[in-house]
């Protein structure tokens, strides 16, 4: 009885009737898919398949790899440490006595020699060590739309803002921990002339920024041609800053959310130990070269302190190839890894021509 | 259905079986009010539907015939008896005065054994046994109505006891990745331990409060401590996708499309049933790539439960049918378009017992339907049809067909003749014994015709009569369409080749007129032309107890001799030459296990004389031949024997079952004594059986031999090959079976289960103290060989014959070990007489016991228990009703099909499942980890250095559709291949351990590593911000993970290489979009142009070339030398089939030679010793004949 209940379910399942009076056949269709048997490449590692392609690596990273190198050498860099932990450091007194709240500036100089002439553009950095820009909280301490321009943004900070949103109920314009503490050194370069002079070397603020990120992403609120000054009415400056964001540059085109040293600040550094692009000297004709060699000062309004983090703090100059900065690193590994790969390749050969007979179809017995 | 489970219990039986049984199906019940029976029921259904206590049937003789393929998967008929002293026909039975007491014992699951007794009102007590006992499951037959007892209903029937829970079936592979997702959990755990340790002490280096932490909104920080706590959460939160949650998903969804290529195989199809492969369980395909042992049902499953004539012996001449075994090898493809053929041809006349498939439903269809209509308008049913639900027993042409061997035709034209015809002739008795000795009913064309249509309009079996009727549909299409076919089919093979055997044997039969003529005795031939005639004229039906005497009856037929009617008292067989010959029949001795025989007792019509006809087991027959006179035995008898014993070892050599046949004159004097000693024994209470099976034996001696008969119980297609790649495979098959030994040994033979040079052990006692000491010496002589890789002895192969009932005690807790030691060690096992709670409880015990993945095979309710005890259960849907499919995981229509489905399907279900899942594993690992190393550069604060967004696509989208594509249809070895060299397959199952798991870690960690610090130093001390460092890493993952995944896919199809493509396509296309579009939204994040800005720098790019080549270049090179210097079996595979066709077959050859030899699995089978002469205890047989398994415990 069991039998039978089951065969009338069994037959329900079965009868798949495609028509009026006939009956499709359950047969399977005989297709290569269905039949897995698509056609297929089916390649089979072994030393005499893959040779050409560890000498083809071999072959296309060494010369890489020497171009790279050979750029990264071409760069020229100097970097200049003015934390002022040394107390024979100049800086010294500015990093000792300075904090977040110190009103008065404090401004030291260090004079360093370049050695060499800066042919092309020179890129200034400020170099910060130590310093978690990544951290998690501190990634996210920031109101994107508000530094959008979104006017509602501006009156009621996002809440990923906190403790930096609001500051004597007013809110915070920029929120944020990013913005609250950000880099407010001030650098600049003097050439020492042999003959006693001292020339300031100009330093062009724009352009240090993403094109998208001063175009696209930060915006002031009220469009390009607001008064700045009566749209960031009702707002707060950030506690650590000493002026309000509407007066960061006197340059309109640079100033308020779209300022581009902000900009740069605001873009987070992956790694603890980073620069960020802070000014360019402009190549001005090719006959001089940009920088020339010989002595200079450093003068710092010192304003950032570094202590609570052991934090250092460097300006770095430097010119600027096709693949970046200087960097010795990724040169150096085209050249090991092409080597390692060329090396394997003739091991590979070798074994080849000792065991590769092995799997062809010599070796049918007969 | 469940009686059990109606509210009322038993005792609302009737008003349950109306719910569940309308229609046709009339139920009475009786309750007589509180007693111990639950209540009678009347039926005349076919299905019985509870334990019935047979009390009356239609039947005068209270008989009923029951077929119990649902609870045994014999397809034989079985006779049931009312309870004796009851005696009124059905149709006088009046349940309401049914007041008798009915003391039965309690529920249990034997189903071989009843004990009970009826006390009627006059005290006297009957005792009642299994054969009075309808059993829940079984199908009433040829009795229109019985009566019957309910004495267990629902669970309580024996078939419900025999039925075990299903069990939950996880795959192997499943639970090893469950082991592994622990390890992952550990690994975690562990990484975010590291976290929360490193925010620690990066907290507590911290000399002031810089300005990068931020305060909680009150202003305060937290303590390092704290904040270190919070972290070990942050970071699970971060990392969780170290534990693969998205592999579960995979996983079904490769299983998925995997059940889909099985079920759409069409060497799995089968056309005669129009049935695919059947995959019920979706989560264990890749089990099937795992098994170690094969437990195989025998009947139904090897054997197509078919019982066909093949050659006999008559008093020490072998007459060996040569025809006969033409005609088996060509009906071996039925073929419809056949009998369209034939149907076009002028009808002649047909030798008797020779007719094409489907000739005589085609006569019935015409005389039903008018002589003027065209055969085919109204379209017979085709044989698909007829065994489709196999209602009409035993009526293959096959078994009913039988074409005469010509020199024993002459033989019987010369005795009825020549010798007078009244003669005591051996050739007549030895064919008078062929019809009548046996318990074969016979009935006609036109009752089974009746009986089929009933059961067809039958409410509960719509099932049948609407495939029935579909099927004919089908046929009628398909003669259609063979229409326009037929004149090229007139002279092609399928034609000529049927109507060969019959023009030739018109020939014959004309040469022998000729013949005949000449030699002046036309009348013989005149007589068997009108013999041949009259049985010509009308059809009839044999249904037996078992196939084989149904086999013999139609041998019988083929030669003239027709059993035309079985009577209590009498027995009606026509004669060659057409007259009818009534005999009286004084008693039948049934057939029963230890006697091996069975007797009838009949009265000579015309010399009065009484003759014993007996049929049994050569062995115990051969034993009774001689007699106190035995002196007195002429030669002729004794070479009689001796030939026919010769010829009866040739038979089981051939794998035939065998019978002899023997006659003895009983002499009034001896009748009368001896029916007082037999009726004595049938009124016996206690022992009865005993009793009465002692007064046959009494009877049964001096006996004179006649001859022996060989019957083939054909294997279905490709059952030996089947057997012979699983077992090369390196699977152990055990055959578990419910028949005798004696059969089931022959067929092992047959199926080449048990080769000729295998070692075979006995295993046969009547206690347990014996049954442990022949464990215990054949198992101390089987260690002094070397195991083989897998355990099991290799030279040579040891095989071992088991009993049920030294099984049942092999079983016990404490023979236990011993018994699984010593199975381990057997090629094969072959068990004889075991219940389905014993299967199951075999399969159980090797399953727990050796660790070994199992696979049960079976077709009928008997198997159920075994099919779901094992690790894989296959049902064979077939004859036997729809209960193994049921219980079953996986449904094929033929044995032959568990080669494909095991070897190749699981093979690569396995292969590609264990790969895919290592990859997984791999692929999360290593993308994690990029999130870890970072930890260590950003104070241990869990920032994510890749978009939260793009981790969440990174897995989500492009990096899941090429596994799950690989694990669906990457192809390490072809079907052809794995199908060439079964040997592969046991390679195939280490693929997934837990070395390749850790192995894929360590080398996710090393990927991780180079993928994180190579562009970590080429962007140290750069203005680069969090998303763009992140943007490099994720493109290198991507490539990374994707070639190494190209490194692992074996096959390579259109679908890949658009997978893969696709990936990346998507990769950068949406993450372009991403960035573009993604000004302000997301918002703590900043992904704004990143992806942009990076792929306008070309340090991008050769960061992305460099970490890819380091990240890859260790595996690539591994798998290289690997496959260069110690290439893995399945890649020499692969290799091959880059060979043409020939030479690949030469080296296939070459290298199955190397592999056997290396596996030490032996030398050429011919070549093999036997060990048995030596053998070290007297447990050892000789390897062959197979007629030497007696049991020989000592």
């Amino acid at each position: 009885m069991m039998a039978s209940s089951y065969n009338a379910k069994e037959e329900d399942g079965h009868i798949t009737v495609s028509g009026p009076g006939t009956l499709k056949s359950k047969k399977p269709d005989n297709t290569a898919f269905k039949q897995q048997r698509l056609p297929a490449w089916q390649p089979i590692l072994t030393a005499g398949t893959v040779l050409p392609a560890f000498f083809v690596i071999g072959l296309l990273f060494i010369p890489i790899g020497i171009g790279l190198y050979v750029t990264s050498n071409n760069i020229k860099e100097f970097e200049i440490d003015y934390t002022g932990t040394d107390p024979s450091s100049p800086c010294y007194n500015c990093s000792v006595n300075f904090s977040w709240n110190s009103s008065r500036p404090c401004s030291c100089s260090l004079p360093f020699t370049l050695e060499q002439p800066f042919e092309s553009n020179v890129f200034v950095y400020y170099g910060l060590s130590n310093f978690y820009q990544n951290h998690r909280r501190y990634v996210k301490s920031r109101d994107d739309s508000q530094l959008n321009g979104n006017v509602d943004s501006l009156k009621s900070p996002s809440k990923e803002c906190e403790p930096y949103a609001h500051s004597d109920n007013k809110p915070i314009a920029p929120c944020g921990a990013i913005a609250n503490s950000m880099f407010n050194d001030t650098l600049e370069l003097f050439f020492m002339d042999p003959n006693g002079t001292r020339i300031q070397i100009p330093l062009t603020k724009r352009g240090i920024a993403w094109w998208t990120d001063k175009h696209v992403k930060f915006r002031n609120p009220g469009g390009d041609s607001a008064n700045l000054t009566s749209v960031f009415q009702g707002t707060s400056k950030p506690v650590n800053w000493h002026r309000p964001v509407s007066e960061l540059d006197s340059d309109p085109e640079n100033n308020g959310f779209v300022n581009e040293d902000f900009i740069v600040w605001m873009r987070t550094a992956a790694l603890p130990t980073f620069r960020k692009l802070y000014r360019i000297v402009q190549k001005k004709s090719h006959l001089v070269p940009t920088l020339p060699s010989g002595n200079y000062t450093l003068e710092v309004v010192y304003n950032y302190p570094v202590r609570s983090f052991d934090g250092r703090k460097r300006m770095i100059l430097s010119t600027i190839s096709w693949m970046g900065g200087k960097n010795p690193f990724l040169g150096l590994a085209y050249i090991t890894v092409g080597a390692v790969c060329f090396f394997l390749g003739v091991v590979l050969l070798v074994i080849h021509h000792k065991y590769g007979s092995r799997n062809n179809s010599a070796d049918i017995p007969n | 259905m469940d009686l059990s489970d109606t509210p009322g219990g038993p005792h609302c039986l009737d008003q349950y079986l109306d719910q569940a049984l309308p229609g046709t199906r009339t139920w009475t019940r009786h309750c007589p009010g509180p007693g111990p029976g639950p209540g009678t029921a009347r039926t005349n259904i076919e299905v019985v539907p509870a334990d019935l206590l047979l009390l009356a049937s239609s039947d005068p003789q209270g008989v009923c015939l029951l077929e119990t393929a649902n609870l045994d998967g014999e397809t034989t008929l079985k006779q049931r008896r009312a309870v004796a002293g009851l005696g009124r026909p059905a149709t006088e039975f009046d349940p309401e005065n049914f007041n008798c007491l009915v003391v039965c014992e309690r529920p249990n699951d034997n189903l071989n054994h009843f004990k009970c007794y009826v006390e009627r009102p006059d005290k006297v007590r009957v005792g009642v046994g299994i054969e009075s006992l309808l059993l829940r499951g079984c199908t009433v037959r040829n009795t229109d109505q019985v009566l019957g007892f309910v004495v267990y209903a629902g669970r309580e029937s024996k078939s419900m006891l025999n039925i075990n829970r299903p069990r939950y079936k996880r795959s192997k592979l499943e639970r090893a990745l469950n082991r592994d997702v622990l390890c992952c959990v550990a690994l975690l755990f562990s990484m975010c331990l590291v976290g929360a340790v490193g925010h620690f002490m990066w907290r507590r280096s911290l000399p002031g409060t810089p300005p990068y932490l931020v305060p909680d909104p009150q202003g305060s920080l937290d303590a390092p401590s704290l904040s270190a706590f919070y972290m070990f959460f942050t970071m699970i939160i971060l990392l969780q996708i170290l534990i693969p949650i998205s592999l579960y998903v995979s996983i079904e969804l490769v299983k998925m499309a995997q059940v889909f290529f099985i079920t759409n195989d069409v060497d799995l199809y089968d056309a005669e049933w129009d049935r695919r492969v059947q995959c019920r369980a979706l989560n264990i395909t890749e089990d099937l790539g795992q098994i170690q042992y094969v437990f195989s049902d025998k009947t139904g499953t090897l054997t197509e439960n078919k019982m066909v004539f093949s050659r006999c012996s008559v008093m020490g001449t072998e007459y060996p049918h040569k025809e006969n075994a033409v005609r088996l090898a060509v009906v071996d493809e039925p073929d419809p378009d056949q009998e369209v053929v034939f149907d076009q041809r002028p009808r002649r006349r047909r030798p008797p017992g020779w007719t094409l498939a489907g000739g005589e439903e085609e006569e019935e269809e015409e005389s039903g339907s008018g002589a003027g209509q065209r055969p085919h308008a109204a379209p017979p049913r085709s044989k698909a049809a007829r065994s489709a639900h196999g209602d009409v027993a035993f009526s293959s042409p096959l078994e009913k067909e039988v074409v005469p061997d010509k020199a024993l035709l002459q033989q019987i034209v010369k005795i009825d003749f020549s010798g007078g015809g009244r003669e005591v002739d051996p050739y007549l008795d030895f064919f008078l014994a062929l019809a009548i000795c046996n318990t074969v009913v016979v009935s006609t064309a036109t009752a089974q015709r009746e009986r089929l249509s009933q059961l067809s309009s039958g409410s509960v079996s719509t099932g049948p009569s609407y495939a029935l009727s579909s099927l004919a549909q089908k046929v009628g299409s398909l003669r259609r369409s063979l229409a326009s076919w037929k004149p090229l089919t007139r002279g092609a093979s399928p034609d000529s080749q049927v109507l060969a055997p019959e023009e030739e044997e018109e020939e014959e039969v004309d040469e022998e007129e000729e013949r005949g003529r000449a030699s002046g005795r036309s009348g013989d031939m005149d007589a068997l032309r009108s013999c041949r005639l009259v049985v010509d004229s009308d059809e009839v039906l044999f249904e037996a107890e078992s196939p084989d005497e149904a086999a013999l009856v139609y041998a019988a037929k083929a030669y003239g001799f027709t059993l035309l009617a079985r009577g209590p008292a009498s027995v009606a067989v026509r004669l060659p030459h057409g007259e009818r010959l009534e005999l009286e029949v004084l008693d039948t001795l049934s057939f029963d296990a230890h006697r091996k025989r069975m007797s009838v007792l009949v009265r000579h019509p015309v010399t009065g004389e009484m003759v014993l006809y007996t049929k049994g087991a050569d062995y115990t027959l051969m034993e009774l031949l001689g007699s106190p006179c035995a002196e007195q035995l002429n030669d002729d008898q004794r070479s009689v024997a001796a030939n026919c014993q010769k010829h009866l070892d040739q038979y089981a050599k051939e794998g035939l079952r065998t019978l002899c046949f023997t006659r003895k004159t009983v002499s009034e004097r001896e009748y009368s004594e001896w029916s007082t000693l037999r009726q004595t024994a049938l009124a016996a209470m206690d022992n009865r059986g005993a009793q009465v099976r002692d007064s046959a034996v009494h009877l049964e001696r001096d006996l004179s031999l006649l001859g022996a008969t060989g019957i083939v119980d054909r294997l279905q297609d490709s059952v030996p090959d089947t057997i012979e790649a699983l077992r090369e495979a390196g699977i152990q098959v055990w055959v578990l079976t419910g028949d005798k030994p004696e059969t089931a040994v022959n067929i092992a033979y047959a199926c080449r289960l048990l080769d000729e040079g295998d070692m075979v052990i006995n295993m046969s006692s009547k206690d347990k103290r014996q049954c442990a000491s022949m464990l215990d010496c054949t198992l101390e002589a089987v260690r002094r060989y070397p195991p083989g890789p897998d355990g099991a002895v290799t030279d040579p192969t040891v095989a071992m014959v088991i009993d049920g009932r030294t099984l049942a005690m092999a079983l016990e807790s404490d023979l236990q070990e011993r018994f699984v030691e010593l199975a381990r060690r057997c090629r094969s096992v072959l068990c004889c007489r075991v219940t389905p709670v014993q299967k199951s409880a075999v399969v159980k015990v090797i399953r727990d016991k050796l660790k070994v993945m199992t696979l049960a095979v079976g077709d009928g309710a008997n198997d159920v228990n075994m099919i779901q005890a094992a690790d894989v259960g296959i049902g064979i849907s077939g004859q036997e009703g729809m209960q193994a499919v049921m219980a079953s995981d996986f449904a094929i229509c033929r044995f032959k099909h568990l080669r494909k489905l095991v070897l190749v399907h699981g093979h690569w279900c396995h292969s590609r499942l264990a790969h895919m899942i290592v990859y997984f594993f791999y692929k999360n690992v290593a993308y994690v980890n990029l999130l870890f190393w970072y930890q260590f550069y950003c104070g241990f604060s869990g920032t994510t250095v890749i978009d939260i967004w793009l981790v969440i696509f990174f897995n989500l989208f492009y990096t899941s559709v090429p596994p799950i594509m690989f694990g669906i249809m990457d192809r390490d070895v072809s079907a052809e291949t794995l199908m060439g060299l079964p040997e592969l397959y046991r390679l195939g199952q280490g693929e997934y351990k837990s070395s390749i798991f850790w192995v894929a870690i360590l080398d996710a960690f090393y990927q991780s590593l180079v993928c994180f610090f190579i562009p970590y130093l080429t962007y140290r001390g750069s203005d680069v911000d969090v998303f763009t460092f992140g943007t490099p890493l994720n493109t290198v993952s991507l490539f990374t993970v994707l070639l190494h995944l190209s490194i692992e896919i074996k096959a390579w199809t259109a679908v890949h290489w658009g997978v893969m493509m696709g990936s990346v396509g998507v990769f950068f296309v949406s993450i372009l979009a991403y960035n573009a579009l993604c000004v302000t939204c997301n918002p703590p994040a900043n992904p704004y142009w990143t992806l942009q800005a990076q792929m306008g720098d070309p340090v991008f790019y050769l960061v992305c070339l460099l970490t890819t080549v380091v990240a890859l270049l260790p595996r690539y090179t591994f798998h290289v030398l690997r496959n260069t210097l110690r290439p893995s079996p399945l890649l020499l595979a692969r290799n091959l089939e880059r060979l043409a066709p020939a030479a690949r077959r030469r080296w296939t050859q070459g290298w199955r030679g190397g592999t056997r030899g290396a596996a030490a699995e032996g030398t050429p089978r011919e070549e093999r010793t036997a060990p048995g002469e030596e053998g070290p205890s007297p447990t050892w047989t000789p390897p062959r004949p197979p007629r030497d398994t007696t049991t020989n415990a000592t």
